[in-house]
């Protein structure tokens, strides 16, 4: 498939022996389009440059001293990059959102889209010098599916209905049929183990580029560079440290004082500042992840329609992405899809601020004017309470009795999250419709966390699944996407960049939408400049 | 029995009745708290099943007080068992924490006591005079501003303008002396501005009342310099309440230094409570509880005893 005359054609642009304007129409030429020339061209400067060895220090916020290793129980941002230097998943999924084969190298599925194969790589060595077969696939999707599971991937792995091996081969049957399998599979909690992790889950042996050398939870995650990883030496690094900073004041201050060469979670209201000064940049990318105020739709008040679509225009979308994400966001429909998502159909309309529908759907409600309790914590997103203040101020324009109370950060998502009827949200988003939808949104979803329940919606995410014509997949979720948007209990005023910083000493960055810090995968694709 | 010794024995005996006692506020304390560990563990990501799953697991289907005595009893054979939510020996864990407090602790009360006094002594020695004034004015000015704001000034300028100190001050087992007292440079600086003045306040305070005393008077018609005077009759008359004072520091060098810890992300036994009750590991919160209740209480004890010591009424009764 790759052009060997435009591999060594992008080989000599990275030497520079070559114009970059040469090589694109070279390849415009030979029927390579413009997208595929430009990235075979970053590979091939990224094969030239990369300098190697030296340590690398991570100050991440998001770890706590009750951390583990055990892939199946991580839930905030240190589990997760420790993950990444040591686990891998079967599939990978880019930063354009494409499949990428990694423990998997090929996935064939059939005509219904209900059996998946998966042919395993061989020669693929674990950390402690086992070698992975197909076997630890299979041990490792059951430890995360059975039923004495607390895996975060429980959820996603209930629609499978049977696995075998079969060789070198890893054969999943699914219950119904489900076109984005492999994306579900490509889920962080997924990390291959020896025998699925069942004697000893929070080990830290994988099979990933970066071995374990330090596990401190809470304080410092040390990794040293993998010498007998499959994928050949991709790890500039000779090792690489993740230090937990929680405070984000102290984690700017470790990263202009060069005590950490990245960052994670930079605060909206200081990035500006941050970008400016000398030595670091800010690197943001539109993600997944929205900011949201949910209803219940079958609790009064808001099982009445109008009363949701009321609230719905009464909110100021801009003034929320302007004061709460300082620019470092955009705009949510109401619907928990932006365009980051494949098969995403971008001509539905946008809804609008606006006082007089706002004002008109809520005499429609005939609601008694009793205050409206909203809970909101900063635990539930950054600036949750601030962002509630601006929605009681927009919605008392249009009449509209807002109350808020602020709920303790602590038991947050246990106490008021899926349990009172309106309160804030987060959610981090998912690599496509589907998953999204059947987490939240189906009537029988674990969370549906807006109690929407809706027979049609639930028919068009089956039909969905099982249509493996992407033109039509499309028209079905731009029909469910109209259906939520005017029937759900979801406000959704935002989507919330993913905000990080780097050392100018670093170099080869990749913006990626699917997580932070280049969807964890910053200490593989980067080096110092 | 010699009164002293009854004194003594009294005071130790009351302390571990209030050590029980506070053990078992700590666990009432975790009971009440809202949610769950499981539901805290697994995050927003939790499953019906899977919290079902681990609820069983961890065992906390079993009735409270079934719970808090079999970790009492544990707890006093020297086995505080296994965190609920990673997993490991909290022992172990906690014994590398609690070195690391009482080393932070340790250096920043080498520094702050001596200094304290010696600054409360020197204020006395030009009582109302501009030394005495200026004193009182720092001290006073950096008890007053809050911690977390001066860590965030001496990072800006010393760390991040500066850079002689790092704003990092994690310390593990492989480092030299040498770099841990450098990482720890910040922190003990902070703390050593936040218990100046409360004891170098009361060390004046309490010297000028004795210096109102008859028996001073007459040392001054001796013709006693005034240094000697204050070495020799007012310090050792003034030692009851700066001692108490003093362990009233120290005790919260050791305990409630968790802000400081998460400014300058120093791996003491704060930061290392407050990831687990936001967890509900329910077992490691009671340890950590019990092992500040101990030091909290041992601390008055020793200031209470050597207040005692100190008292000759009580040494030599008639």
């Amino acid at each position: 498939m790759m052009n060997n005359e435009l591999k060594h054609l992008a080989a000599r642009v990275a030497r520079k022996t070559v114009s970059r304007r040469d090589f694109l129409g070279r390849a415009g030429a030979l029927g390579v389009s413009a997208v595929a020339a430009n990235s075979l061209l970053a590979d091939a400067v990224k094969a030239a440059g990369p300098n190697k060895g030296g340590h690398l220090v991570q100050g991440l916020g998001g770890g706590e001293s009750t951390n583990t290793l055990d892939p199946a129980l991580t839930a905030s941002q240190v589990p997760f990059a420790n993950l990444r230097h040591f686990g891998e998943t079967l599939v990978g999924v880019s930063e354009n959102g494409e499949l990428t084969p990694r423990l998997a190298e090929n996935i064939e599925a059939s005509d219904d889209a209900k059996v998946w194969n998966f042919k395993i790589r061989k020669d693929v060595e674990f950390h402690n010098g086992k070698t992975m077969d197909a076997n630890d696939v299979m041990r490792t999707m059951e430890r995360h599916s059975n039923e004495d599971s607390k895996s975060g991937a429980l959820g996603i792995m209930q629609g499978i209905e049977s696995m075998k091996v079969d060789g070198d081969t890893f054969a999943v049957t699914l219950k119904s049929p489900n076109a984005d399998l492999p994306y579900l599979l490509a889920d962080y909690h997924l990390v291959i183990q020896p025998d699925g992790g069942f004697d000893n889950p929070g080990a830290g042996i994988g099979t990933g580029p970066y071995t374990v050398d330090v596990d401190e939870p809470g304080v410092r995650h040390v990794f040293k560079k993998n010498p007998n990883y499959w994928g050949g030496d991709v790890v500039n690094y000779d090792s690489a440290e993740v230090l937990v900073i929680n405070d984000a004041t102290a984690r700017t201050a470790a990263l202009q004082s060069g005590q950490v060469h990245m960052i994670n979670r930079v605060e909206p209201k200081v990035a500006k500042l941050i970008d400016r000064a000398p030595g670091v940049s800010v690197k943001n990318v539109a993600g997944r992840g929205h900011y949201v105020f949910i209803m219940h739709c079958d609790t009064a008040p808001f099982d009445s329609n109008e009363l949701r679509m009321a609230l719905k225009y009464a909110i100021n979308r801009e003034e929320m992405v302007d004061k709460i994400l300082r620019g470092y966001g955009t705009i949510g429909n109401d619907l928990p899809i932006n365009a980051a998502y494949p098969l995403f159909d971008e001509t539905i309309p946008q809804r609008k601020h606006s006082i007089e529908k706002a004002k008109e759907h809520y005499a429609k409600s005939g609601h008694d004017g009793s205050p409206i309790i909203l809970r909101v914590a900063d635990g539930a997103f950054p600036g949750a309470v601030d962002a509630g203040a601006l929605f009681q101020e927009s919605a008392r324009a249009a009449g509209i009795p807002l109350e808020i109370k602020r709920e303790p950060n602590d038991g947050y998502w246990s106490e008021v999250w899926n349990k009172q009827p309106f309160c804030a949200s987060y959610w981090g988003g998912r690599p496509v419709q589907d998953q999204m939808y059947s987490t939240a949104y189906l009537s029988t979803a674990d969370w549906n966390d807006t109690r929407f329940k809706n027979p049609e919606f639930d028919a068009l995410l089956s039909k969905a699944k099982a249509e493996l014509d992407e033109g039509k997949r499309k028209a079905i979720y731009s029909q469910m996407a109209n259906i939520l948007r005017d029937n759900g209990g979801l406000i959704c005023p935002m989507f919330n960049d993913f905000v990080d910083a780097v050392s100018d000493k670093i170099a080869g960055y990749v913006l990626d939408p699917n997580a932070e810090l280049s969807n964890g995968f910053a200490p593989v694709r980067t080096w110092f400049a | 029995m010699h009164p002293i010794l009854k004194l003594l024995v009294q005071r130790i005996a009351l302390s571990l009745l209030l050590l029980l006692a506070a053990s078992a506020m700590i666990f009432i304390g975790t009971q009440i708290l809202p949610g769950d560990v499981a539901q805290s563990i697994l995050g927003q990501s939790a499953t019906p099943e899977s919290l079902a799953n681990l609820r069983a697991e961890l065992g906390l289907n079993e009735p409270a007080l079934t719970r808090y005595f079999d970790w009492l009893f544990g707890a006093l054979q020297g086995d505080l068992g296994t965190a609920l939510t990673n997993g490991r020996d909290i022992a172990d864990s906690l014994g590398v924490r609690l070195k690391n407090t009482m080393f932070l602790a340790f250096w920043a009360a080498l520094i702050s006591v001596p200094l304290a006094i010696f600054l409360g002594l020197l204020a006395v020695r030009y009582q109302n005079r501009w030394p005495d004034k200026l004193i009182s004015a720092v001290t006073l000015t950096s008890i007053s501003i809050p911690e977390f704001l001066i860590g965030y000034v001496l990072m800006y300028f010393i760390s991040v303008k500066l850079g002689w100190f790092t704003s990092v001050s994690t310390i593990y087992d492989g480092m030299s002396l040498g770099e841990k007292l450098s990482a720890i440079a910040l922190p003990v600086t902070v703390l050593t501005l936040v218990v100046l003045a409360h004891m170098m306040r009361m060390t004046r305070a309490a010297i000028l009342n004795v210096m109102q005393s008859a028996y001073i008077e007459t040392a001054e018609l001796k013709g006693l310099s005034m240094f000697n005077i204050i070495r020799k009759h007012a310090f050792p008359n003034a030692i009851a309440p700066i001692v108490n004072v003093v362990m009233l520091n120290l005790a919260y060098l050791v305990v409630g230094v968790v802000v400081v810890e998460v400014v300058f992300v120093y791996p003491g036994m704060g930061q290392y409570l407050v990831d687990h009750v936001a967890k509900r590991d329910v077992p490691v919160v009671q340890a950590c509880g019990l092992i500040f209740a101990a030091v909290y209480i041992g601390l008055n004890m020793v200031a209470d005893i050597v207040s005692i010591l100190a008292n000759p009424r009580l040494r030599h009764p008639k």
